[in-house]
């Protein structure tokens, strides 16, 4: 008998590894224990590429690439941790932190938030870019969820999650550039919205712009690999 | 060897730095024998002294005061170390600058006030447009993001800062820690 | 539709023209229309009806010397008029068979005659509303004869041999491009012409979609056929609506006369063109933003790969070339590919337009040789920066372009050249400023473009073009500092490098071109807080809430 799988070998980070063809890069990266830093990423949602903290160094090549969403080739050598991309990564996570009101201190998510938490592991102790502080809106018209724009990194994980899994699409993305936002149905309040009340979004949400009401202080971790088994069980019926 | 001089300046913050740094309990005893505090908060000197070794400084920078403090500090200080997240990065008190001072002092002190609705305008200094972290005043030398950070951060950062050995400060502390 | 009933049209159109005396063509592209070259056209028809001549008056496309519209142009003597209006009729009818107006004979030798014409050539000779008289210029003659004489394969050659390379901006080789969608597996594939022209000061795709629509038609059907395409869209923004009128009436000519639809030239080939409207985003001139907003979706860019060519409009494979590259294409098949490459430089072939725009003279739309210097195209065909000011910078490459010193005006236009000191070809629009710019207020001038423009999916182009922006400002308003500066050029890296698509990758040149050409001018805001060029204005800063 003979298995018709087409084989990459590749070296990441110095490390020989194998794959097969098709996989990406992070998926590659993860089945050998080999951490790269990811936040619009997420395990059982389609990826867009768009956090650029998971870009790596190819060599032979001066264009980084997303390992989200880049295939590994046959013989190709992918750097994930070098100085100019942990330098990227800092700064992109300054941009982050700058653009919005993230006040770590009084938010929900303190202490379970992955901007948070990334920003620690990426060394950051301060941000150097001025803060913008815009003016931004709560929304908390949905009897159990809130969402705070405040604190939305414009992931869109609410936006494919709705979308992809549970169906109902009321989440997308108004605007465009810095005024860019999340919006439930045409920019109705969420709590009129065809929301089918899932709380997927809550769930994938990275950080503390979507939290559950009925969660204080800053008690509410989150819970988003109910998307894999929640994959699984769909593929088994 | 002569000991260090330390000055501890309280911003616009919630004390509560300083609360963690005296939560070091008998840690500090240990280090009182490293180092002279010269001016605090919790000593009686009035003027900031010329020659700091170290300034640790809680606090945004939110008031004409501030800006004027946090200026002659870093003049005559060795090291300026930004503690907790107000200092670091704004925190809770630039929480009013998608607003404006206008809006805070109006809800402060004529919507929230039963008696006397006036914003007061003598004797408090005047508050800047917007509130912001140390460093884009003045340069900082140590970040000690937190808040806030832990009497164990406050210990280690220090301990190593005065015998000058290595410290990795993201293994110790974040923002919001 | 066959080659000799193409033949028969021209022949008849050519002759039906011939039995006039003279031929009076008015330009009634956007920039002449605006100066009312309508009404000029109609009072010379009229005044030619009441005087019986044997003239005839025709609407033509652009005629590139915008600045001294509206033009007219009068043949087969080929004296042209600028600045002409209606109350000129009567006396351009009658200077005809004799001495032209000196009043208003426009006479740049040096405008004209460093130009070489091949997108343009048709620009100002016909009517873009006529099928027939593009047919008369040897029209569609080359995609019959692509269609009965050569493979798709052969075509392909042709063009790889031209070494024609996209002059959307990116100049990725347009043979190879081909050849990739037509390697592609898969039986229904697109070609898209990328007619989303957003850049400040750039209309080459505006006036070639106005003055000569059947140009870009022909050239997606040639390349339909080589890549096995049946379908094509031309994405045209909905802020050209001239350039829209003609080209959906081009549409139903060409299906009329066969040369769109199905069998076309009695072969098997079958293809038809749809117009897409843009809603006005520059980043739908990105091709994968591009192709999300044809599908009716948010005009956002993906990561590449998957390139168009594998995976493009509905996951189908699909070749996206500009408008300009698309009016090479006729051309380069009638006269072959070794005649494209004998013009231009070494890596870069042929001609290139350019819309000139700015402090210049000749403001207006140039087609020059690829590697003819910068020097020659602003002093020479651009006739230098008026009102005696001093050249200061050209920024080539639209909005994410760089701004080049006066020291490099003798670089030879091409794609090498220009990355190579900090710009890029970008589609073709030139921005001349004189010693009236300040150049730091020109940096934050086009981040502020780039900054509302960024559709907002990656991080470092939605944040950092803002950073960028707010830390220009600063340094514009006197208030920056040398850390912001050092700030600023740390940032213009990362969003460079890590940027998901051109918009975002590019949208730092015109910051680091001007700190590399024009540091002074950044020092001298921060620290003595003067703007050289005396346009930003520099007041002690107000912090202090009254």
């Amino acid at each position: 008998m003979t298995v018709d799988v087409d084989v990459k070998t590749l070296v990441i980070d110095e490390q020989e590894v194998s794959a097969r063809a098709g996989q990406t890069i992070l998926e590659v990266a993860q089945e050998n224990d080999i951490k790269i830093p990811t936040l619009c990423h997420l395990d059982g949602l389609g990826d867009v590429g768009a956090c650029r903290l998971c870009l790596v160094e190819i060599k032979g090549s001066n264009k980084l690439l997303p390992a989200c969403v880049a295939t590994v080739q046959e013989g190709m050598e992918v750097s994930t941790n070098t100085e100019r991309l942990q330098k990227h990564r800092r700064s992109i996570l300054e941009m982050l932190f700058a653009e919005r009101n993230h006040i770590c201190s009084v938010c929900v998510s303190n202490g379970h938030c992955e901007l948070q938490t990334l920003g620690q592991e990426q060394g950051l102790t301060h941000v150097r870019l001025p803060y913008r502080n815009p003016e931004l809106t709560v929304d908390a018209s949905h009897e159990r969820f809130t969402v705070d724009h405040n604190r939305c990194i414009l992931c869109t994980r609410c936006v494919r999650v709705c979308s992809e899994v549970e169906g109902a699409h009321i989440w997308d993305v108004m605007g465009r550039g810095i005024d860019s936002i999340i919006i439930t149905d045409l920019h109705q309040e969420w709590g009129s919205s065809a929301c089918t009340r899932c709380g997927k979004c809550v769930q994938v949400c990275p950080t503390g712009a979507l939290f559950d009401k009925s969660k204080v202080g800053s008690d509410h971790p989150k819970y988003p690999d109910f998307l894999l088994q929640l994959n699984l069980m769909r593929e088994a019926q | 060897m002569s000991k260090l001089k330390l000055a501890t300046v309280w911003l616009d913050g919630c004390s509560g730095c300083h609360m963690s740094f005296l939560d070091m309990d008998e840690r500090l005893i240990e280090l009182a024998e490293l180092v002279d505090v010269v001016y605090s908060p919790i000593v009686d000197t009035k003027q900031f002294p010329d020659e700091v070794d170290i300034a640790l400084v809680e606090g945004a920078v939110a008031s004409v005061d501030d800006e004027k403090k946090i200026k002659k500090i870093r003049a005559h200080s060795k090291m300026l170390i930004a503690i907790g997240d107000c200092a670091v990065a704004g925190n809770v008190p630039s929480m009013r600058n998608p607003f404006g001072p206008e809006a805070i002092l109006n809800r402060a002190y004529i919507e929230n006030a039963d008696t006397q609705q006036q914003i007061p305008c003598v004797v408090v200094p005047k508050l800047l447009r917007v509130v912001r972290p140390i460093h884009e005043f003045v340069k900082v030398d140590v970040f000690l993001p937190g808040c806030p950070p832990s009497a164990d951060t406050f210990h280690t950062a220090l301990t190593a800062l005065i015998t000058g050995e290595p410290l990795d400060i993201p293994a110790l502390t974040r923002f919001g820690a | 539709m066959t080659i000799e009933e193409l033949d028969q049209i021209a022949e008849s159109t050519r002759a039906e023209y011939d039995k006039y005396d003279h031929e009076i063509n008015v330009c009634m592209g956007t920039g002449c229309l605006s100066q009312h070259s309508d009404n000029l056209k109609d009072a010379l028809a009229k005044v030619v009806e009441t005087q019986g001549k044997n003239v005839f008056v025709r609407r033509t496309g652009c005629m590139g010397l915008c600045a001294a519209g509206p033009l007219v142009l009068v043949d087969p003597e080929e004296v042209l008029y600028q600045h002409v209006n209606a109350s000129n009729a009567e006396a351009v009818v009658a200077s005809l068979g004799g001495e032209p107006i000196a009043a208003l004979q426009c006479d740049l030798r040096e405008h004209f005659d460093e130009q070489v014409h091949v997108v343009l050539e048709n620009s100002g000779h016909i009517d873009p509303e006529k099928i027939d008289d593009y047919i008369a210029r040897d029209g569609y003659q080359a995609l019959l004869t692509a269609l009965s004489d050569m493979t798709p394969k052969g075509v392909i050659r042709q063009i790889t041999e031209s070494g024609l390379r996209g002059r959307g901006g990116g100049g990725y080789p347009t043979g190879l491009k081909w050849g990739t969608v037509a390697k592609a597996a898969g039986d229904l594939k697109y070609v898209i012409c990328n007619g989303d022209e957003g850049d400040p000061g750039a209309f080459m795709d505006r006036s070639v979609l106005e003055s000569d629509p059947q140009r870009v038609i022909e050239g997606m059907a040639i390349a339909a056929y080589a890549v096995g395409a049946s379908k094509g869209y031309i994405y045209v923004r909905a802020e050209y609506p001239l350039a829209v009128s003609r080209l959906t009436n081009a549409l139903r000519d060409a299906r009329r006369r066969g040369l769109l639809g199905n069998n076309i030239g009695n072969t098997p080939f079958s293809f038809d063109v749809e117009i897409r409207l843009g809603a006005g985003a520059f980043v739908c001139g990105e091709e994968t933003a591009l192709i999300a907003s044809i599908e009716g979706r948010r005009g956002t860019p993906k990561p590449r790969p998957p390139y168009p060519a594998m995976s493009g409009l509905w996951g189908r494979p699909t070749l996206i070339n500009n408008v300009e590259t698309f009016a090479n294409i006729a051309p380069i098949i009638r006269k072959g590919g070794k005649w494209f490459a004998s013009m231009g430089s070494e890596r870069s072939k042929g001609t290139k337009v350019f819309a000139l725009t700015g402090k210049i003279t000749n403001t207006g739309l140039v087609e020059v040789p690829m590697g003819i210097s910068l020097r020659k195209i602003i002093e020479g065909i651009g006739g230098g920066v008026p009102d005696g000011h001093t050249f200061k910078a050209v920024q080539t490459g639209g909005p994410s372009g760089g701004c080049l010193p006066a020291e490099m005006l003798d670089i030879g236009v091409s794609y090498d050249a220009l990355l190579k000191v900090g710009s890029i070809m970008g589609s073709g629009g030139m921005i001349i400023m004189d010693d009236t710019s300040c150049m730091v207020n020109v940096a934050r001038f086009f981040v502020e473009f780039t900054m509302t423009e960024s559709c907002g999916k990656c991080i470092p182009c939605r944040a950092g073009t803002a950073q960028m922006h707010t830390l220009l400002s600063r340094i514009c308003a006197g208030t920056g500092t040398m850390e912001d500066l050092e700030l600023l050029e740390d940032l213009c890296i990362t969003v460079k490098e890590t940027s998901l698509c051109g918009l975002g990758q590019t949208s730092p040149n015109p910051v680091l071109s001007t700190l590399k050409y024009f540091r002074n001018e950044y020092i001298e805001h921060i620290v003595h807080k003067r703007c050289p060029a005396g346009v930003c204005n520099i007041e002690a800063p107000v912090e202090v809430l009254a």
